[in-house]
């Protein structure tokens, strides 16, 4: 067997024959998903971690059921259930109001369910942040008159930085590789359009090399900038080692 | 991934409740809001699918847990010397050690599941003598490559974990073990391993119950695991959430098992500070 004929280079050109422009827009897909629902995530992982350290009992205990039952159930079987019950439960609050049943794209489904899963691992992250800032500072803080969110704007956030960054990156690289489920539901992002150019070209093992190549691209590139953001926020501490 | 990362991911022993902290008052009122609750989905969704699938339902349990807990130890086994060679090894081992351990890390468990499924599973009947061979029947199936998928990555993670605990087990130890005349097999079996093990337990914990979260990826090629058996009743029932939610349960359960053994066995191993 000839070395040309194992293996199409030509199957992953970006144009129509090719089906490299197909899997850099999946790429694509899957890099903006992971970005909002990282975000979405932290959002609910700020409000998640201050309801629990600071929130009533009754909130305290809404959220330890919440990453409880994220922390205990595969994101796939969440995935499902988030993907379907949002929707639905948006149509049928819409229907409510006598609005007509929209129709969610897969985009914002897909950051809505990557969202809520990387906001209770964001709550755990984040709670054990804010626990490591010294008492004294946020103290100190109130002590000098400053209301609740400006000691959460100018000190608590800022402080917490340096011990949430190395937990926050971790949750980056899941949430990149948590996309890859989002296959399962139908929505075409890389895992699933290369599934998808593979069967079409009997090419399985050049589609899926090439996708972990790009996945793999992703999570180094990530690293060079988390190394430069963990060195920016520690920037002023004792070096430990 | 860092200790605490793992934690943040996974239901780990800390967060057991006790017996005690249930009996609040604001607690009893919020447990009787929530039996309402699952008298009401027991009462307003349709059950009646239940009995007809109980069997394969059990049967599927088992699928998935002897999944986890066989890729669970196959990993294990791998990645003691996967995480001792990144501390001691030559270059030439420490070197394809970690570029292992970066490209399973930085790729996801599903690409790599469907690469091993339908690359190789695709490339190995094009070889006469693969076909030829006792491990054909096998290879034919799904469950070896789901199999190889989970162990492998289970690998990885695991291996950074015993890299970090072979690294941490402190100098003094073994140069304790060095001045009784120990060897280096008879060191590392009665001093290195253990201690680095002790260490690492509370993470591996965390890792396992990760694990249990990422079998239910091998039903997508066709391993009938829970996952499988519930999506089958979907699509015979056409239900939406009942299967869904009993399956939520299901893996909850699970995990509550898995975290509260693994708090029994933390609890009998003795751990004494100077």
């Amino acid at each position: 067997m000839a070395a040309d004929s194992l293996i199409n280079w030509g199957l992953l050109s970006l144009n129509a024959p090719g089906w490299g422009g197909v899997l850099l827009q999946g790429f694509f897909n899957s890099i903006q998903i992971a970005v909002g629902g990282f975000t979405l995530g932290l959002a609910l992982g700020i409000g998640g971690a201050f309801g629990k350290l600071y929130g009533g009992p009754v909130l305290r205990d809404l959220l330890e059921c919440y990453t409880t039952v994220v922390r205990a159930v595969p994101e796939l079987v969440l995935i499902l259930l988030l993907y379907y019950a949002g929707t639905d439960l948006l149509n049928q609050v819409l229907a409510l109001f006598s609005i007509g049943p929209v129709d969610i794209s897969g985009l914002m489904a897909g950051i809505f369910v990557i969202g809520v899963v990387q906001g209770a691992y964001s709550t755990e992250v984040l709670r054990g942040a804010i626990k490591a800032v010294p008492a004294g500072q946020i103290e100190a803080a109130r002590a000098y008159g400053m209301s609740p969110t400006k000691v959460l704007r100018r000190i608590t956030l800022p402080a917490m930085l340096p011990y949430a960054i190395p937990g926050l990156s971790n949750l980056w690289l899941i949430a990149t590789k948590d996309t890859a489920l989002l296959a399962v539901v139908g929505f075409s992002e890389l895992t699933l359009v290369t599934r998808q150019a593979a069967g079409t070209t009997k090419a399985y093992l050049l589609f899926f090399l090439a996708a972990g190549a790009l996945y793999l691209a992703l999570t180094l590139v990530s690293n060079v900038f988390i190394g430069m953001l963990e060195r920016h926020a520690r920037r002023g501490f004792a070096e430990s080692r | 991934m860092t200790d605490e990362t793992t934690h943040a991911v996974a239901f780990t022993p800390e967060d057991l409740p006790t017996a005690k902290s249930f009996f609040v008052p604001h607690r009893i009122v919020m447990m009787l809001v929530f039996a309402a609750f699952v008298v009401a989905v027991a009462v307003f969704m349709r059950w009646d699918w239940l009995p007809r699938y109980l069997p394969r339902l059990g049967w599927g349990i088992l699928v998935s847990l002897v999944m986890l807990f066989s890729t669970a130890i196959l990993g294990f086994l791998l990645a003691v010397p996967i995480g001792l060679v990144q501390v001691t090894g030559p270059w030439f081992l420490k070197l394809p050690a970690k570029i292992f351990c970066t490209v399973i890390r930085g790729t996801p468990l599903l690409l790599q599941l469907w690469l091993l499924y339908y690359g190789l599973g695709s490339l190995f009947p094009q070889f006469p003598a693969i076909r030829q061979s006792f491990l054909w029947p096998y290879l034919r199936e799904a469950w070896p490559y789901g199999v190889a998928a989970l162990t492998i990555s289970f690998a990885a993670y695991e291996g950074e974990v015993m890299r970090g605990a072979f690294a941490g087990v402190p100098p003094g130890e073994l140069e304790a073990a060095k001045a009784y005349g120990m060897g280096r097999w008879a060191m590392f079996r009665r001093i290195w391993l253990p201690r680095a093990i002790h260490r690492a337990l509370p993470t591996l914990n965390g890792e396992t119950v990760l694990q249990l979260k990422s079998t239910p990826l091998v039903a997508t090629v066709t391993v009938v695991d829970v996952y499988a058996v519930i999506s089958k009743v979907r699509q015979e029932t056409f239900l939406t959430y009942e299967p869904l939610l009993l399956l939520a349960l299901i893996y909850m359960c699970l995990t509550g098992i898995l975290v509260v053994a693994f708090r029994t066995f933390e609890n009998r191993i003795p751990t004494r500070g100077a």
